[in-house]
Parts: C-alpha cells; sequence; structure tokens
C-alpha cells in the first residue's frame, strides 16, 4: 500500500504559524492540543473562531463568510490576519473578489460524504488563485485526505480518533496515478506518459 | 413460497423470534443458537419467546459483531410449524433457504 | 481493445494493494463495519441476502476472450459457478468470501479489470451500444470516448463524493441501444457542421423513483471540448444537487426544479471557465491514440451473401429464427452481430455458468476475433462472425445451451436480482421471468408476437429498467404478498419515454395471466403483423388494455 506523506512546502500561511511558541513539542502526534494535520504532522491551531455576535479577539481571527462580507471594510483595520469560514452551500464566488485579505480558508465537511467542499476548494485555487492556507474542517477521514489535498487543501482539522492514529502511523492511503489534472493540488504533479489527463506525483 | 405474514421485522410482534447475521469472513446467513454459537441452519437456532429472552439475544448478536464473527445481526419473527421453524416474511424463508429459483443452491434448514 | 499500459496497471494494483490491506483490517478488528463499508462498497463489494456480492465492471460493456475466461475461472474458483450480467454491462458473484475477494481483485487486475466504482456516489461505469465497432448503423464508434470519461472519471477527487450515483451512457448510431436518455448524462456521436466528430448532450434522465427523460442541453459539442463540457456538468451537480433527501438528490432531480433552461446556462458559464484553463481539451492526436485500440479488425473480404448461411436457414427453422432475431447486419459485408442469448426458455435472466464463460471465450477466439460484448439486456454479443461460420457456431453455442433464438422478443426478458438475492428488494423478479418465458416460449408464439420489450424490477430502484420495458413489471410488497405493478409503452431507444401503470397490480400468481391478457389484446387489436407491441400501445392509449384487464369500467 502507498503511503505516502504530504509534501512539507512553504505558502504565505507559514508566517502565521509562527506565532505558535512550542514549535519544539510538536512530536506527541496524538495529542488533542494539535488538531491540526499540516506539513505532515500535528500542530497547534493558532486561529480563534468569532461567531456571529461574538468579539473579534486580538491576533489571527476566523469568521463565518456572511459576517466577513459585512464587516469586511472595518475588518481591514486590524493589524491581524483574517480566516474565512465558508458551508457547503455558501457560494465561494463572493469571497473570491476579497482574497488578498484573507490568510485562511476553512471549507467544512459535515458528513465526509458531503463532497461540496471539494469543487469549491478547487475553484478557489485553480479558478481565483488563491494561496494562502486551505483547510478542511469537519468529518475529515483519512480516506478522503489525498483527494482534499489533489483539490487543494493543505491543511486538516482531524478529530477522527482512528483517522487521527493511521496519520500518526503514517499512513497517507494515496493511489499514485491520477486521471486528472485538478490545476489546484497541494503536492506537485507532472505529467504521465502522453495522455494529458495523466499526472505522477513529482 | 408465500407466506402469511407482516409488514415488517423491526416490528417483532409474533411470539417466536431467532437472532440471524451474516458470518464476517464468508458473508454466509447464520443463526445464533443456544450456546451463543452461530449455526447456519435455521432449524438449530436458539427460539426467543420472552422479552428478557430476546434482549440476551440481541446482546449476544451485538457482542459477535465485536468479537468480528458476525455482521449485521437482527431478531426476525418465526413460526412453529409442522417441519419445525419457520419465518414469517419471504425475504427469510430465502435468506435460509437459498434463493427460490437455484434448487440445486437450497441448503437445509432442519435441526 | 483498450490494453492497459504501465500507468493503468500501476493504478490497479495500488488500489487493490489497497483494498487487501482494508480487508486485512477488517478481518483483524481494526475497522469496525460501520468504517469498512463505504470502503469495500468503493471496491464494489456489497452485503447482500444470502452472502457477499462483488459486482465487476466490464467498462462498456467489452470483454476480450481472456477476460471472460478469468471471469469463468473465478466463478469456479471463488464462487458457486456462475456468475449474473447485469442491466449495467457488469458481472456480478453472488458469493464471495470477504477473505477471498483480494485475491478475486488480483486475478481480474491480471487482466485489466477491475470492481472500482460499481457502487457508491461517483460516476459509475461507463455504458455503450453493444454493438459499438459493428453496427452497420454508426457514425463512429463510441468506446474510445467512453474510455477516456472512464479514465479521466477514476478516482475523480473533486467527483467522488457526487449527491448520488451518477451514470453516463454514450451512443455511436442513430438508433440508441444504450437508453441514453434515461442517464444522468447521455452523449449521442454525430457530425458537426463543420463535419468533424462531436456529440449530442443529455442531462437529466434516469429510472428509479421518478423517471424522467433526459433534456438535451448542447445539440453539438466539439469532441475536443467533452471532458471539459462533463466536467462543467459534474461540478454544477455537485455544488447544487440536492443532499437532503436521497430520493431527490439524482441530477434528474435538479435539472427539474431549477428547470432545463437555467440549468443549460449555468453548465454553459461553468464550461467557459472550465475550456479556458485549457487542461482538459482533448489533442486529436490522443483521440487517434485511443481510438487506435478500437481499430476494427482485419476481417477477411467475403461476399455479402453466405451460401452455408442461408442452407442452414432453409435447413431449421430453429437456427432460421436465431439468424433473424440474433444476427445484426455488420458493418463489413458477408459478417454478422451475433448475440448469444442468457435467455433460454424457463431459464434465469442474464446468469452464465463458469462453462458457458469458457465456451463463449473459446468460440470468440474461433470465430470473433477474440472480442465479447455484454450487453444492457443481460446478453452476450460476439460481434464480428462471418456469415459462413454462423451455422457452426449456433450448434456450439447450442450443445451449452446458449443458442436460443429469441433476442428482442418476448422471451428476452431483462429482470433484475429482486428477492431472491438482493437485500434492497420488496419482490422477487426472477421467477415471474421464468413463468413469462414458458408461457411464450413456444416458437411460433414468439414469431407471431413480434419485437416485445418485458422487463421486471423487484423495487423501485428500478434496476430492470421496467419504466422502459414495453411491458414493465415493477414487484412491490403489498402487506407481504408480492404484488406486480404493470406499466405499458415505455422505451429506452431513440424515441425514449416512460411506461404508465395500467392499474391495481396482480399478485405473482395472477401476473403472468395479466400479461397474457396484455398481449392478447395486442394481437387482436394490431393493424397487422408490422405494427409492433410498442406502436399498438402508442396508438391506442391504455384502455383497450386496461378494459382488458379489469373489466369495462
Ligand atoms: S431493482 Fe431493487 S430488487 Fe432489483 S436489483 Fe435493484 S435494488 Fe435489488
Amino acid at each position: 500500500m502507498e503511503t505516502r506523506a504530504p509534501y512539507a512546502h512553504d505558502h504565505p500561511a507559514a508566517a502565521v504559524r509562527a506565532v505558535r511558541d512550542d514549535e519544539d513539542s510538536m512530536t506527541e502526534t496524538a495529542d488533542a492540543n494539535l488538531p491540526l494535520w499540516r506539513n505532515g504532522r500535528f500542530e497547534a491551531d493558532e486561529w480563534t473562531r468569532a461567531g456571529e455576535g461574538e468579539a473579534v479577539s486580538e491576533g489571527p481571527a476566523l469568521l463565518p463568510l456572511v459576517r466577513f462580507l459585512a464587516e469586511r471594510d472595518a475588518l481591514a483595520a486590524r493589524n491581524a490576519p483574517i480566516g474565512v469560514v465558508v458551508e457547503p452551500g455558501e457560494a465561494i464566488e463572493e469571497l473570491a473578489p476579497h482574497l488578498d485579505r484573507v490568510s485562511l480558508v476553512v471549507l467544512t465537511f459535515p458528513k465526509y460524504a458531503d463532497g461540496r467542499s471539494m469543487s469549491s476548494a478547487r475553484l478557489l485555487r485553480q479558478r481565483y488563485g488563491y494561496k494562502g492556507e486551505l483547510r478542511a474542517a469537519g468529518d475529515v477521514l483519512i480516506d478522503q485526505m489525498p483527494l482534499m489535498r489533489r483539490c487543494g487543501f493543505d491543511s486538516f482539522e482531524v478529530v477522527n480518533g482512528p483517522t487521527r492514529a493511521q496519520l500518526a502511523a503514517g499512513k497517507w492511503p494515496d493511489v499514485p496515478f491520477y486521471y486528472q489534472p485538478t490545476g489546484a493540488s497541494q503536492q506537485v504533479e507532472i505529467p504521465a506518459g502522453t495522455r494529458p489527463w495523466a499526472r505522477r506525483p513529482g | 413460497m408465500s407466506a402469511p405474514i407482516q409488514k415488517s421485522a423491526a416490528k417483532t410482534k409474533a411470539a417466536t423470534q431467532v437472532v440471524t447475521a451474516n458470518r464476517l469472513d464468508d458473508g454466509v446467513v447464520v443463526y445464533l443458537d443456544a450456546r451463543d454459537g452461530w449455526t447456519e441452519r435455521l432449524g438449530e437456532a436458539a427460539i426467543i419467546e420472552t422479552p428478557e429472552a430476546l434482549a440476551a439475544a440481541v446482546a449476544a448478536g451485538k457482542a459477535a459483531e465485536a468479537a468480528r464473527v458476525v455482521v449485521e445481526s437482527y431478531p426476525i419473527d418465526v413460526a412453529r410449524g409442522p417441519e419445525g421453524l419457520a419465518p414469517l416474511r419471504l425475504r427469510e424463508v430465502i435468506r435460509a433457504a437459498g434463493p427460490t429459483v437455484r434448487a440445486d443452491l437450497l441448503r437445509p434448514t432442519g435441526a | 481493445m483498450y490494453r492497459y499500459d504501465e500507468f493503468d496497471h500501476g493504478f490497479v494494483t495500488s488500489r487493490v494493494a489497497q483494498f487487501r490491506d482494508q480487508v486485512e483490517r477488517r478481518l483483524s478488528g481494526e475497522l469496525t463495519e460501520d468504517q469498512f463499508k463505504p470502503l469495500r462498497l468503493m471496491n464494489g463489494v456489497y452485503l447482500q441476502l444470502h452472502a457477499y456480492m462483488l459486482r465487476i465492471a466490464v467498462p462498456y460493456g467489452t470483454l476480450s476472450s481472456r477476460q471472460l475466461r478469468m471471469l469463468g475461472h473465478i466463478g469456479r474458483t471463488y464462487d458457486r459457478g456462475y456468475g449474473h450480467f447485469t442491466t449495467r454491462q457488469n458481472l456480478q458473484f453472488n458469493w464471495p468470501a470477504l477473505k477471498d475477494i483480494p485475491a478475486i481483485l488480483d486475478d481480474l487486475a491480471s487482466v485489466e479489470m477491475h470492481a472500482l466504482q460499481t457502487s457508491g456516489n461517483c460516476i459509475r461505469n461507463v455504458t455503450t451500444d453493444h454493438f459499438a465497432g459493428a453496427a452497420a448503423d454508426e457514425i463512429a464508434d463510441p468506446r474510445p470516448y467512453a474510455e477516456i470519461l472512464r479514465q479521466w472519471s477514476s478516482i475523480h477527487p473533486e467527483f467522488s463524493y457526487l449527491p448520488r450515483k451518477f451514470k453516463i451512457a454514450v451512443t455511436g448510431a442513430p438508433k440508441d441501444r444504450a437508453a441514453i436518455q434515461v442517464h444522468d448524462i447521455g452523449l449521442e456521436l454525430k457530425r458537426g457542421p463543420d463535419g468533424g466528430i462531436g456529440f449530442a448532450v443529455y442531462v437529466g434522465g434516469g429510472q428509479g423513483r421518478t423517471p424522467m427523460i433526459a433534456h438535451k442541453v448542447r445539440d453539438y459539442l466539439p469532441e475536443e471540448d467533452l471532458l471539459a463540457y462533463v466536467e462543467a456538468i459534474m461540478r454544477v451537480y455537485n455544488l447544487h444537487g440536492r443532499r437532503d433527501n436521497k430520493y431527490k438528490a439524482r441530477i434528474k432531480i435538479l435539472v427539474h426544479e431549477t428547470g432545463a433552461e437555467e440549468i443549460t446556462r449555468q453548465i454553459e458559464a461553468e464550461f467557459v471557465e472550465v475550456k479556458k484553463t485549457e487542461l482538459l481539451r482533448l489533442p486529436d492526436e490522443e483521440i487517434q491514440r485511443i481510438t487506435a485500440y478500437f481499430a476494427a479488425p482485419d476481417l477477411a473480404p467475403k461476399p455479402a451473401r453466405s451460401g452455408a448461411f442461408e442452407a442452414a436457414k432453409a435447413d431449421s427453422a430453429a437456427f432460421a429464427a436465431f439468424a433473424e432475431n440474433n444476427v445484426t447486419p455488420h458493418k463489413a459485408p458477408g459478417y454478422g452481430v451475433v448475440t448469444v442469448s442468457l435467455k433460454p426458455i424457463g431459464g434465469i435472466p442474464g446468469d452464465a455458468t463458469d462453462v458457458q464463460m469458457e465456451v463463449v471465450a473459446d468460440l470468440a477466439d474461433a470465430y470473433s476475433q477474440s472480442e465479447i460484448r455484454v450487453s444492457h439486456e443481460q446478453n452476450l454479443v460476439l460481434p464480428h462472425v462471418a456469415l459462413d461460420d454462423v451455422p457452426a457456431l449456433y450448434a456450439k453455442l447450442a450443445e451449452h445451451g446458449l443458442a436460443t433464438g429469441n433476442a428482442g422478443l418476448v422471451t428476452d426478458i431483462i429482470a433484475c436480482p429482486g428477492l431472491d438475492y438482493c437485500a434492497l428488494a420488496n419482490a422477487r423478479s426472477i421467477n415471474i421471468a421464468q413463468d413469462l418465458s414458458n408461457r411464450f416460449g413456444a416458437p411460433e408464439r414468439q414469431k407471431d408476437i413480434g419485437e416485445l420489450k418485458i422487463k421486471i424490477s423487484g423495487c423501485i430502484n428500478a434496476c430492470g429498467h421496467h419504466h422502459v420495458g414495453h411491458i414493465g413489471l415493477l414487484g412491490v410488497d403489498r402487506r407481504g404478498e408480492e404484488v406486480y405493478q404493470i406499466t405499458l409503452g415505455g422505451s429506452g431507444d431513440e424515441t425514449a419515454s416512460v411506461g404508465a401503470l395500467v392499474g391495481p397490480g396482480f399478485t405473482g400468481d395472477q401476473v403472468v395471466d395479466a400479461v397474457e391478457t396484455v398481449v392478447d389484446t395486442y394481437l387482436k387489436l394490431r393493424q397487422g403483423p408490422d405494427e409492433t407491441f410498442l406502436s399498438a400501445v402508442r396508438r391506442l392509449g391504455q384502455q383497450p388494455f386496461k378494459e382488458a384487464l379489469y373489466g369495462a369500467a
């Protein structure tokens, strides 16, 4: 079975990650304090969610799409990174014109079988050129994670126990022969053979 | 082959029941027997006639699922007849005896 | 036929290795049934009434003799000596042990086959005309396009968790033998205004609980845009298809609720964007490269008329019936496309034994360029047979119960597995098909009745395509009793229509008589032997049949 760890790579959210102060204690991979799978390991979440009507705290703040759109001018005055949560069923196009102000987009999966956020992820990366952190949250299971990465996700909020255990054990159930170019993948993919749609991990 | 029947086994109205499942490794239809083992023959199933026995049998089914012996265990309604136990629903008659269109694949149901 | 290259082999073996690991984790207890179920379904493994069931993909219904022989081998080694060909051109084994399935998948991979995407809410096996590449009326062979779609849809990262399953059918001939208008996407190959090859695109057809005929969203799509356009349709569906109710989740409901015009606008708008990326443009060289795999075989030139064939017809009424019903004109003069009926009188529709599979494989080697097709009507097809060879082929088929000359006739019945095998069924299908077959089996009677498609489903999921049967039977459970509803006037061809319910249902004991009443009414009222059952129903409407079945109101 092919178990390849996600490629570590640089992207703009790396700056945000520097906020963490306990970088060296990250080895305890199953620690629930480290909810994110990112860069091939479990990491802490430095973002604070602000729901409707809650005060936006100092530091990196994560807002629902509707609130972000309503308050974006006021939010622009803040001097800390802004992230946006987009639920399936919300139109990702509405966020598109404002992506330059956003360092994190969280797309949710209410159930693992709800694949709408797969499309939203690809649109963000491929069509709207979003370069920041793109996080999957909700019912995130190991069998979908390789597909999520190919759609553009580069971080994963993982609560499912068996999934966390398998990630900790180095599993990554990818079938590394791809019949689709996605224009969005967060790993290096190179053309394979003459078929214009075939790709291999690079 | 059509038995007079009630609509849904889930309602479990009949007085007599047995617990059935499919075996995990090969999928074969099995019934819970009196020693909490599993038999391929309906006639060897433990007969359940009280609510307490039903609860115990359903629990034994779930335990066997957890122990990776069977999958999808559930109770079915049966009747005692001249030829032994007979399920009330046609679906369970077919599970017990095999496809009605393959006489060569019929399996014994008796004790 | 398409042959795997290293990439395709790598893909399938890697996937089998992954599933082997998952099966081991299930048997060792690391995975619970709840965790394992979606994984096994992605590999075509169901749990049915009696056992596990493995559904194997036969891409666009094309098999080599080597592949069919392997299916026979698997049936003998791991199953109970038979398999069931389905209305989706697939093959199901009814009794495999879970612990054996990884070995079965290895065997399949060794002949370039798999069981992927035969279940789950993904793009399923792409189906096509079972006469593709051989039929005389074909504009272009649909299989290269079906193969391109098969590849592109394999473990598609964006489209593996759709609202519901998704079925694509492609036809290359104006006579639609692939029932494209009752598929989620139907593609009809055609010549464009510029003389190039392209497609008319239909969206939103389907059967099941709410049968609908598809809408044409594009009159002509150039072939190079095939993947871009299909991706646009899939994205609109993935984002907007209903997920709140499994019975309203197919694209047909989205099309219906959104309106054909609006959905067309959305698809076209998405298509413009997808096309801009150029990522999915199909270059001509690549289409040519894939098409070359399906090149017509080199058939020795023959005179159009075969003396041996004509003599055998004159000799035997049974052979004459076979020649008339089961031999269809081939592109090449002097050749025919031979339907091997899996509907012996009183038999189980679509079932074939391990030995029968091997016999057909051998006959394909001897007489049909080693090629076989599976039809959605649950028969096998030998696509390239010299008419001179048909008598010898017929004799061999007859030795194995495979020479029934009933293709397209009243006993060529489609039936889903129904309550004899299927965990979702309300009623049996196969036994009704057998009773009907016995009732109408006399050769003169079948010939007199002419073309008549009876299709039977054991529940509303409609795997037996009853909505598009000229006579459709749907099994329902009425307080524990098997009852069958009769629909009339359905059709799955280029004149697609959904059959209409004729009245209250009949019990299993009554339904064969009821169908006979319908057929006799047709025989009495038709304008002559040239008016088929379907034409007569379309002309007469339901009334005369209602009266015959239920008495004058
Ligand atoms: S139509 Fe119903 S009974 Fe028949 S195979 Fe499909 S799900 Fe099973």
